[in-house]
């Protein structure tokens, strides 16, 4: 009767812990589903599976890049499916008329370009970034509908060096990573080095003090939003080369995944926490999580539902134990 | 019927006491109201006097005392119970929904319609349509709807907060006259007021807090103004101020650091001028909403003012956004810490902040100067930093600070604090205090706003005071005693202003 709690209980200290050092758990997480892999279908964790695994791990991580940036300030950025396949599209049929060079600055100017629009509305109309980017992809698709009916005679071809870098394996590792590995360092750099890494965090944590810390939040969401329009633009080209026939919804399936992988891998929704080091663990769990279901032949049917059961676990589990709210 | 019955008060609370966590709010407060009387509640602020409306009205549970209403124990567990017992309240702020219109919001208020159109006229509004929507009407008008739809409940004890404040001068004759009219007519009022002249005009008795108990209850006369301000203080003694202050050294500069003149905005901040001079504290003393805020936020850049102006060093400045005022050199410590701080960020990024607010501040972080500046001004500051890697784990003290070091990581030049010691321990106030000072000292000038009085003379070299949007009276710190200033924000003149 007399018991008195003194200071956090072991669970408590955990989440305390894992809040402090957040890809801890993720990176645990992911070993953990590697074993159970290993175990289900015996020698199936092998280089070749690896190099697979990271192949289809880079878009993703890519898109969700676009993701966990907007996501850090609280907001998100849905159109980023949508501009990746545009900015595939765009190469693949213009590379026959004007040339790789030509068409890769084409696709790109156009991703960002819809980058910048959905900054303006979110930054200076201050429309929601869930109902302004889900706009923009809408309109977006429709113009390349009509793009599509132009261009259907012209044939596609596919720059021979997004091959090599979507489908192409050096030292038995994919050369993806040869895109991926700089991309990856900048964006961990930019959000823990620079001054705009710092601003995103601050306007997701709260844009009244970041406001009243002279910070023009406008300038932040405006860049972050083109930010994430290019980003989403090299992820269609690097795709590209993965799938090596441009569709009119090559990205599309990659879409709602990335949120996913952002989410996982501990990036809040609400703004202010996670960074894109957890989004890559994220993507790699989702990939692993998407062979063992596979693996597993369970019906499509079956996979879906057991893939979101869990990603809503995990994510449930993780923000329990770390407090965010 | 017996003889006590018929006298016995409708409303009798006794020994009232409320606890939040380790603050005593409320110990033993007590209220009584007559049929047909109408009561004033004083108090300064942290007397306890809005924890004991928020219990009245159900808003809080007390943890102690008794509250009868017409003899009966008052079981007030929820709004909606105080409501059933007869006690229905008019708050400062509207209450009525913005969206919908006048009869829909009568309709969710189960309010009678014909008694509300009826007061609605009597207070001089008679062309009030049911279909106009909230949102499109007058502040001052939306002041008599919640009046009126209180009215029409036909509530037993009726309980006004600050509901004047908002209102032009005619209204407020015209309220006052109803309210008077009610209580002859039988009905109890509890009066919450910071202006005398009001009470004065209205009300039969004044109940004081002081310090979560009551102290006095006065029946209203000639010369209580000077009896309520004794008791709100209490048997403190004017302490003469710690040491003389010298403002006047930086005086000399004959352009101010700041000049503010006929400065509005809003409905509370109605003329307000005064100068700061660098290597001056100038207090801030004003009761709740006399305009404080609005003034803390036109100076940050936070709000536009209606008219007036701003001068810094000479130059008539107009801030669109905080970051103006910030390249002015014109720095804000909000009142509410939750408003400046990035909670769930380290304290390293919160004091950094500032630093890299501006576009051409976006680029790679300057690792070890950002550090070094960190560094400095959290040892200054001498924030416990055992909790850094998140703000909301520090204590409410450490958080103030950071809120503080901010500005000094980033080089104060003026220093707008609001409040910056409310609710905070007494060692951390006092190390506020010396900071303040030695910021003074070192050439920065400083404003403080306080709602704690007996800081003043600590910390300030002189005191504006601002009453109904003005400011009443400017005081050196050396005459800035408890009662004084107490005097001065409420308006009352004081003795020996006039120069000889």
């Amino acid at each position: 009767m007399t018991a008195v709690t003194v200071g956090p209980t072991p669970l408590a200290r955990l989440g305390r812990f894992m809040a402090d050092n957040p890809l801890v758990p993720l990176i645990l997480l992911l070993i953990g589903l590697v074993v159970v892999l290993q175990i289900l279908q015996p020698g199936v964790v092998n280089s070749r599976w690896l190099a697979n695994t990271i192949k289809v791990a880079i878009p993703l991580a890519m898109l969700a890049a676009c993701q966990t940036l907007t996501m850090l300030t609280g907001g998100i950025d849905l159109s980023a499916g949508t501009v990746a396949t545009i900015s595939a599209f765009a190469t693949a049929t213009l590379t026959p008329l004007v040339g790789a060079p030509a068409a890769i600055l084409i696709a790109l100017s156009v991703a960002l370009v819809i980058g910048l629009v959905n900054g303006f509305g979110v930054a200076i109309c201050r429309v929601h970034p869930l109902i302004m980017t889900l706009g923009t992809a809408l309109i977006a698709s429709g113009c390349l509908l009509v793009y599509q009916r132009y261009v259907i005679a012209t044939g596609t071809k596919i720059p021979d060096f997004l091959v090599w870098l979507g489908t192409g394996r050096t030292l038995g590792l994919p050369n993806g990573l040869v895109l991926f590995l700089p991309f990856a360092a900048l964006v961990i750099w930019m959000q823990r080095r620079t001054g705009f890494g710092r601003l995103l965090y601050a306007l997701g944590s709260n844009e009244a003090a970041a406001r009243l810390s002279g910070v023009r939040s406008w300038q932040v969401l405006l860049s972050l939003y083109a930010l994430s329009g290019a980003i989403a633009g090299l992820t269609g080209l690097l795709y590209l080369g993965v799938v090596k026939t441009p569709s009119l919804s090559l990205a599309l399936p990659l879409d709602l995944p990335s949120v996913a992988a952002a989410v996982v891998g501990g990036t809040s929704i609400f703004g202010g926490r996670g960074g894109f080091g957890g989004t890559i663990i994220g993507a790699l769990i989702l990939t692993v999580l998407g062979t063992m279901l596979t693996l597993m032949q369970i019906p499509e049917g079956g996979r879906r539902i057991l893939f979101g059961l869990i990603i809503l676990a995990v994510t449930a589990l993780y923000i329990r134990l770390t407090e965010q709210r | 019927m017996t003889e006590s019955e018929k006298t016995a008060p409708v409303l009798d609370a006794e020994g009232v006491s409320k606890r939040f966590g380790a603050v005593q709010a409320l110990r033993d407060a007590s209220l009584q109201l007559g049929k047909g009387e109408i009561v004033a509640l004083m108090g300064a602020n942290g007397a306890g006097k809005s924890t004991l409306v928020k219990i009245l009205t159900g808003a809080l549970r007390r943890d102690g005392g008794h509250i009868h209403i017409r003899g009966a124990e008052a079981r007030l567990n929820s709004p909606a119970a105080a409501r059933r017992s007869g006690l229905v309240s008019v708050y400062q702020e509207p209450s009525l929904i913005p969206d919908l219109d006048v009869a829909d919001n009568l309709r969710l208020g189960r309010t009678p319609v014909e008694a509300f159109r009826h007061w609605v006229a009597e207070m001089g509004i008679p062309d009030l349509r049911l279909d106009d929507v909230i949102g499109d009407l007058p502040l001052a008008t939306l002041r008599i709807l919640d009046l009126a739809r209180a009215l029409a409940a036909e509530p037993d004890v009726l309980m006004l907060d600050e509901m004047t404040a908002a209102l032009p001068t005619d209204l407020v004759e015209k309220v006052l006259r109803v309210v008077r009219q009610q209580a002859d007519g039988g009905r109890s009022i509890i009066y919450i007021s910071h202006r005398f002249a009001e009470i004065a005009a209205i009300c039969d008795r004044a109940t004081v807090l002081r310090d979560g108990a009551t102290v006095g209850n006065l029946k209203i006369e000639p010369g209580i103004e000077e009896r309520v301000v004794e008791l709100m203080l209490g048997g403190k003694v004017a302490p003469v101020a710690g040491e003389a202050r010298h403002a006047a050294a930086a005086v000399g500069a004959a352009v101010p650091r700041l000049r503010l003149r006929g400065l509005k905005a809003g409905t509370r901040l109605a003329d307000v001028s005064f100068e700061l001079n660098r290597g001056e504290v100038l207090g801030v003393v004003a009761l709740e909403g006399q305009g404080q805020d609005e003034l803390f936020d036109v100076l940050a850049g936070n709000r536009r003012p209606a008219a007036g102006s701003v001068e810094v060093d000479g130059a008539p400045v107009s801030f669109s956004h905080p970051a103006d005022a910030i390249a002015a050199g014109l720095t804000l410590v909000p009142g509410d810490r939750a408003h400046a701080l990035l909670m769930s960020r380290s304290v390293r990024e919160n004091i950094a902040l500032p630093l890299l607010a501006r576009f051409r501040d976006w680029g790679a972080i300057r690792m070890e100067d950002e550090a070094a500046r960190v560094t400095s001004a959290i040892e200054r500051l001498q924030i416990d930093t055992r909790a850094q890697g998140e703000v909301r784990r520090l204590s409410g003290g450490n958080q103030q600070k950071v809120t503080i070091a901010r500005w000094i990581a980033k080089g104060v030049n003026t220093l707008l604090l609001f409040d910056p010691t409310r609710g905070i321990d007494v060692r951390t106030k006092r190390q506020i205090y010396g900071l303040v000072r030695e910021l003074a000292g070192q050439g920065a000038a400083v404003l403080f706003y306080t709602s704690e009085l007996s800081e003043v003379p600590q910390a300030c070299d002189r005191v504006v005071v601002i009453f109904n949007g003005r400011v009443v009276d400017v005081i050196p710190a050396a005459e800035a005693d408890e009662a004084t200033l107490m005097r001065a924000a409420y308006g009352l003149s004081r003795a020996g202003t006039e120069p000889a």
